[in-house]
């Protein structure tokens, strides 16, 4: 029998820790290490990430011995949707405005769900940007246009 | 007498029309977002955190308080009615409280959780009251090793009792001490993994991991897969509970307040593990052990107690050491933290009115909270028709602007998709995301009473078990960790009681 590395809970997990525990090394390198009394910025990161490899790589060995696999289906859909409308929000907003970028995310984000009623998005999309615009802009004062380039209606 | 004299104090700031205001709002947003499914307090408080930035300290804090014990309230509704927990700490009430639902007895079990909670709330606000000068006291005599082993004893407990792993526990512990690092130093000035980029010479901000790590990934995991269940709305006619009723559950109730209590102070654990003890115990102690898994009302007064007398005295730590005890704690300190406070000791002598003015309003809180939800139940009941498709993009919304506000950067709504990803990636390889938080708000904190406890100490690590009290977090840490490890190893039972009874 062929071992499912790709769907190995725990050998994904502990891969995951290890890398991250070799960039805080690697990174941690360029700073000043410093002696147990007098710590430099580099000690602490170093040890931990230190840690972080150890622990990582038993996670890693308990996963080949266990090898527990991943529950359910990854949402590799969703997860694509979500993290796009996030960004797109990123992106729009400081150049079209709060009203373009959260409309953006919303319609954005509910393609990720398993039903997309387009009808239902717009009134989500319309109530949150009233929402968003009496609280944030007439409720806490924040300076964000409403739509870039018409300044009017801000 | 000092307390009395120190809470008529506190209930004087708490009942400023502007405060009561924000407790009532906070109460309010709490319960709502509590009762939603899929938002637990945490993805409450953290998405809603950066609208009290604009806030006075202690409004803010008010606000999120009330965000939080509501939420926790609004969790049990979901419980009961369509047996969803919103979080952790009411799993157990869904077991007896569905099934009162399913009998047609909705009604009185809503209100059984909701007078237990109160009368758990009262006791817990009295108790921080109570406890919390002495502790401040004690605290003040802490040194930087007292303090880093405190921390150290925190981070294991809330690794153990918080999450099924450990070892994945511990490594989520030390991806958020690192990730707490990113920004410079405080000694020396150099600025720590930034990568180059302008934007994280501050740091990461604490509101893009929370809102990351929690909203984010718990949205995508949701539209992963879910199953909405059955929802019992409509025969909440009559919500009086009997008699007997009553009878039945006070004493459940105060059995339920006293663990919870306890549990709420200890580091790292919290509502959710109390109200899993509390209705062990009530099983256990009953005549007629058969009755709980099918309505038994004690199953739904005690642990309800519980988790609202932990959700107050969770605050104990926090508010007189400065630590943390679960996420949320951690939360409302990095809060306390934007606001220019800096969590401690100090608090109590140096901004009487933030900390008396909290336990007022707690209790405030838990008034507002009875009388909301009691005749508002059915308000609350229609919310859950609404469907998850119209709620999360309006979840995602409030992510990307809540993670907007804070520096008005686009920079931070990046990151925040980043750790979104990363934190659904970590979610669905069953790493628990809140130790995670607990290390990244005591990073910056541990690195610096570690090398302040070693710098005097002229290297010696030593000094951590020399000092009594510091040595007796590191035996604290070290018990807690083998009353993990000794029944694993015994391998009668798979893992503890709690889990294999559920």
């Amino acid at each position: 029998m062929q071992l499912d590395l790709r769907n190995n809970r725990d050998v994904l997990a502990g891969l995951l820790f290890t890398a991250f525990g070799i960039l805080a090394v690697l990174v941690a390198r360029r700073y000043p290490f410093g002696t147990a009394m007098h710590m430099g910025p580099g000690y602490f990161p170093t040890v931990l990430g230190a840690v972080l490899i150890f622990l990582g790589l038993a996670v890693v060995a308990r996963g080949l011995v266990s090898a527990a696999r991943v529950k359910g289906e990854w949402g590799w859909r969703p997860l694509a949707l979500v993290v796009l409308a996030i960004v797109l929000f990123a992106f729009l907003m400081p150049r079209a405005g709060l009203l373009p970028a959260l409309a953006a995310a919303i319609l954005t984000s509910a393609a990720g769900g398993r039903e997309f009623r387009f009808k239902e998005v717009v009134v989500v999309a319309a109530l949150m940007s009233v929402l968003a615009v009496a609280v944030l802009v007439y409720a806490l004062k924040l300076p964000y246009p409403l739509i870039v380039g018409l300044p009017w209606i801000s | 007498m000092d307390l009395l004299s120190n809470l008529a104090f506190g209930f004087g700031v708490a009942f400023s029309l502007h405060n009561l205001a924000y407790c009532f709002g906070g109460v309010l947003l709490g319960t709502l977002v509590g009762v939603l499914p899929g938002i637990g307090p945490l993805v409450a408080i953290g998405m809603l955190f950066p609208l009290t930035f604009t806030l006075p300290p202690v409004a803010a804090l008010i606000m999120l308080a009330g965000i939080y014990y509501g939420a926790q309230y609004g969790g049990s509704t979901t419980s009961i009615l369509i047996n969803l927990p919103g979080e952790t700490a009411s799993v157990v009430t869904c077991l007896d409280g569905y099934q009162m639902a399913r009998q047609g007895r909705a009604g009185p079990a809503l209100a059984v959780a909701a007078l237990a909670s109160f009368f758990a709330g009262c006791v817990g606000t009295l108790l921080i009251g109570l406890a919390g000068p002495p502790l401040a006291q004690l605290a003040l005599r802490f040194g930087a090793a007292e303090y880093f082993s405190l921390m150290l004893m925190a981070l294991v407990a809330s690794v153990v009792l918080t999450s099924g792993d450990l070892v994945k526990g511990f490594c989520m512990v030390a991806v958020g001490l690192l990730l707490g690092l990113v920004g410079p130093d405080v000694n020396s000035g150099t600025a720590r993994y930034t990568f180059g980029v302008l934007d994280l010479y501050d740091g990461i901000g604490f509101t893009l991991i929370v809102v990351g790590l929690f909203a984010v990934a718990e949205v995508v995991s949701n539209l992963e897969s879910s199953e909405v269940g059955e929802v019992f709305t409509r025969k909440i006619a009559k919500f009086m509970p009997t008699r007997k009723d009553l009878r039945d559950s006070s004493w459940p109730a105060v059995r339920g307040t006293a663990i919870g209590a306890t549990f709420g102070v200890l580091p790292g654990t919290g509502p959710a593990l109390s109200s899993f003890v509390t209705y062990m115990l009530e099983k256990r102690i009953s005549k007629d052990p058969a009755r709980f898994g099918r309505g038994a009302i004690e199953g739904v007064a005690a642990p309800e107690a519980a988790n609202n007398a932990a959700a107050q005295t969770n605050f104990i730590p926090m508010l007189t050491l400065g630590v943390p005890s679960s996420a949320v704690m951690a939360l409302m300190m990095g809060a306390m933290m934007v606001q220019g406070i800096t969590p401690g000791p100090q608090v109590m002598t140096e901004n009487p009115e933030l900390f008396w003015g909290l336990v007022a309003s707690m209790w405030i809180g838990n008034l507002l909270l009875v009388v909301l939800n009691l005749p508002l139940v059915g308000v609350w009941a229609s919310l859950l028709r609404v469907p998850y498709r119209w709620l999360f993009p309006s979840i995602v919304a409030f992510c990307c602007i809540g993670s907007y506000s804070v520096n008005n950067s686009a920079f931070d709504v990046y990151l925040c998709a980043a750790i979104g990803a990363l934190g659904y990636i970590l979610a669905k390889l069953e790493c628990e995301p809140a130790p995670l938080l607990l290390g990244f708000v005591l990073g910056p904190l541990m690195e610096e009473y570690l090398r302040r406890a070693m710098l005097l100490s002229r290297g010696e690590p030593s000094v951590f078990v020399s000092r009594p009290l510091s040595l007796a977090f590191v035996l604290g840490a070290a018990g807690i960790l083998a009353m993990m490890l000794i029944p694993r190893m015994k391998r009668e039972k798979p893992r503890n009681d709690l889990r294999s009874e559920r």
